[in-house]
């Protein structure tokens, strides 16, 4: 037993002095956190957009106003031709522009009935189909509100409450993710390449003529991994909820307990992957093709699983991040307690058995 | 000149010796296309709704019916207990659901007016935004069904309308993979160059090897020149073979000159050959240098446009996002191959990325040092 923590000891050397990596392995979530949590949202406001105002009369100026007044559009250009639309739509000066047809108010006043036309930059397909459903909303209003001022009878009214998360922050899904892909990273991608880095420079040699077991050498690579995901998270976790106010709404020891079975089914992994192949670059690769992408993929963290194809659906379930990313979730922001979540994490321990179980019977005491 | 060939010649076969790399070069790209863009779609479909009668009218009954046969939502289950429904939403069996009270119906042809209560499961932002936009447009649908049914309308419109028209253009179908591969296909060459150029010259470090390349009468820059054109070369087979997956699979076919792309792309790629470069020279280790990377590469692509629109960020991260290089070529190649853009529209792309890849260049072989 000492001599396993000896060799604890100089792993853990190893990567404490290489204080560059580490500073990245640090840097790393709490970049991603910021970056989450203050930068991207999918939120749609100040799109630039162009106006072709063939009428320039008093309802058309009056609603152009009102579209440059919603906090969604941004007014840089007014065109003055049709031949000027592909032009700005094209080089992305602009992503829509609003055409009044001649005689707008004129029409709108005598026929009842006018014509307001958009065109948009179709290639993002729900940014085009968000950015007309505000000008049907602002025209709505306008016409409600500006023009009729009426109210309608037999109206259905709608209430509306966001469960778990009423301000609709992306936090709450990120957050998650974020966490899944950061300890992948740390146990598979960081644990492999340091085990291969072993075989690559020739000091698996000397390592599997020690007096330990030859088993006992790789897993106590493991174990400093374990300590630093650990710690890894805990700064996560601190971040998200005095910085981006993410609750953690359930236990903390049962998220740290999934947590920990996730971290050892992701550092099996890794042990595995140091099994099949002698150079680092060949891990990293296995590493981030077979594991990081399919984290981000499949874990349900940036794209729907519902709406892939069902192939895509049924890889999903092999992905361990997945069920990670469920369990967190429910335990953080829904606050359910073990039973609600007892399958994934059922099906996260066999993963990690199994994993175990496939390395060590691969895991070969000779050198090739 | 001699020289030069010499040492492309042993850079070539250090490549080609290698079959790790060799099948990241096609297998990567060959994953990404197939997959992601079908993976990566964020067009919401099949959301998951219940529904708590408490009224169980006509009407009721009317609008259920209404939302079960639209093609947004799957009904999942119909109960008359919040309780149930509360439930329901827990275990992730339904995404929303609405409730009905017991004088909708009376309520509505009595008084005008009547209210439905709707929960939405709002844990994923965008997917309970988006549900919830789907319901109160069915239910407003019903509404104007249940006006009609009451109210006769002139032949002549009463009250001014105005009739909005859209038109997409670019993309028709609102095809949603359309937009996510030539996106794909921009972080594909970003890694290619990125990645392997930093990895493959810390590689030299690593082993010791450098040594010997750094005793030898090479010239700094003709070292660094050895080191980046075979990665700049298989930058443009990695194009290819996107730009072919993109063809056969996605039916992208390019709607302007596709030379644009590949004058661009080839910029692009020096530029980034010099940013892996960099990295290459900080670094000591190999683990390390992909730390580096993973760690920009990161940064880079989430803030490049791919994913969320620029526009919709802060007025620093905007900054930072016009700064990094992938914003550029994520954008030209969706200007290229989508909008059938000419080299006018992407004039200042051009010019930023150059003047970009000389500075970064530039700093990589003026930090490159021949003692170690």
């Amino acid at each position: 037993m000492k001599q396993f923590w000896a060799f604890v000891k100089k792993e853990w050397y190893h990567i404490s002095r290489d204080y560059r990596t580490l500073l990245v392995l640090f840097g790393m979530p709490i970049v991603q956190i910021l970056i989450f949590g203050y930068a991207l949202s999918n939120e749609v406001k100040n799109t630039r957009i162009a106006i072709l105002d063939f009428a320039g009369d008093s309802y058309s100026k009056e609603l152009s106003d009102k579209i440059e007044a919603s906090r969604y559009f941004e007014t840089i250009t007014y065109l003055r031709s049709i031949n000027d639309i592909d032009r700005s739509l094209r080089s992305g000066e602009v992503k829509m522009v609003v055409i009044f047809p001649n005689n707008f108010t004129q029409q709108l006043e005598h026929q009842h009935a006018s014509q307001l036309q958009l065109i948009t930059d179709g290639s993002n397909p729900n940014l085009s189909a968000t950015l007309i459903n505000y000008i049907n909303a602002i025209t709505r209003d306008f016409q409600t509100h500006d023009i009729n001022e009426l109210s309608l009878p037999y109206t259905i009214n709608v209430q509306t409450r966001m469960m778990y998360n009423p301000q609709l922050l992306g936090a709450f899904t990120f957050v998650p993710g974020v966490i899944a892909l950061v300890l992948m990273l740390i146990c598979t991608m960081m644990t492999s390449v340091s085990i291969v880095k072993e075989k690559e420079l020739g000091n698996m040699e000397i390592l599997l003529v020690s007096p330990m077991h030859p088993l006992a050498v790789v897993f106590s690579k493991a174990v400093p991994y374990i300590g630093l995901s650990i710690g890894i998270l805990s700064i996560t976790l601190l971040l998200s909820v005095f910085l981006l106010g993410v609750p953690i709404s359930g236990s903390i020891i049962l998220l740290y307990l999934v947590s920990l079975v996730f971290i050892i089914s992701a550092l099996a992994l890794g042990l595995l992957i140091s099994t099949i192949t002698n150079s680092q670059q060949v891990a990293m690769m296995i590493s981030l093709m077979g594991l990081m992408l399919p984290t981000m993929m499949f874990s349900g963290f940036m794209f729907p699983i519902e709406s892939m194809p069902l192939p895509l659906q049924w890889i999903s379930n092999v992905v361990p991040a997945k069920w990670y990313f469920y369990s967190i979730q429910s335990i953080m922001i829904k606050g359910l307690g073990i039973d609600a979540i007892l399958q994934e994490f059922l099906i996260l321990s066999a993963f990690a058995i199994f994993f175990l179980i496939l390395s060590v019977r691969n895991f070969k005491v000779r050198m090739a | 000149m001699k020289k030069m060939r010499y040492i492309l010649r042993k850079e070539f076969k250090q490549i080609f010796r290698d079959p790790a790399i060799l099948r990241l070069i096609f297998i990567m790209p060959a994953i990404q296309l197939l997959i992601l863009p079908f993976a990566a779609d964020y067009e919401i479909q099949n959301v998951n709704i219940g529904i708590v009668d408490h009224d169980r009218s006509t009407y009721a009954r009317e609008l259920v019916r209404k939302i079960e046969f639209s093609n947004y939502f799957n009904l999942k289950g119909y109960s008359n207990s919040q309780k149930v429904a509360m439930q329901w939403i827990e275990e992730d069996v339904v995404d929303l659901f609405i409730e009905i009270p017991a004088d909708f119906e009376a309520k509505l042809v009595r008084e005008d007016e009547a209210t439905l209560l709707m929960a939405v499961n709002a844990t994923n932002g965008t997917k309970g935004n988006l549900g919830a936009a789907y319901a109160n447009n069915i239910i407003g649908e019903f509404n104007r069904h249940v006006r009609s049914e009451w109210i006769q309308w002139p032949a002549f419109n009463p009250e001014p309308q105005i009739d909005v028209v859209h038109s997409q253009w670019y993309n028709v179908h609102s095809n949603y993979q359309r937009f996510m591969v030539p996106g794909i296909l921009a972080v594909l060459l970003t890694m290619v160059g990125g990645f392997l150029s930093a990895l493959n010259i810390v590689k030299e470090k690593e082993i010791g090897t450098i040594e010997q390349l750094n005793v030898s009468p090479i010239k700094k820059h003709q070292f660094i020149l050895g080191k980046l054109i075979p990665f700049w070369l298989l930058g443009f087979v990695v194009l290819t073979i996107g730009l072919a997956i993109s063809y056969f699979v996605h039916e992208i076919v390019p709607e302007a000159n596709i030379g644009v792309l590949y004058v661009f792309g080839g910029v692009y790629l020096f530029a980034i050959l010099g940013f892996g470069l960099m990295i290459s020279n900080f670094t000591e280790t190999q683990q390390q240098a992909m730390m580096v990377a993973f760690f920009f590469m990161l940064i880079f692509i989430l803030m490049s446009g791919l994913y969320t629109p620029i526009e919709s960020m802060p007025p620093w991260a905007q900054f930072v996002a016009w700064i990094n290089p992938v914003t550029y070529i994520v954008d030209v190649t969706r200007i290229v191959l989508l909008k059938g853009g000419t080299f006018a529209d992407i004039r200042f792309h051009f010019v930023v990325i150059t003047l970009g890849g000389l500075v970064l260049n530039a700093l990589a072989v003026w930090s490159y040092r021949k003692r170690s």
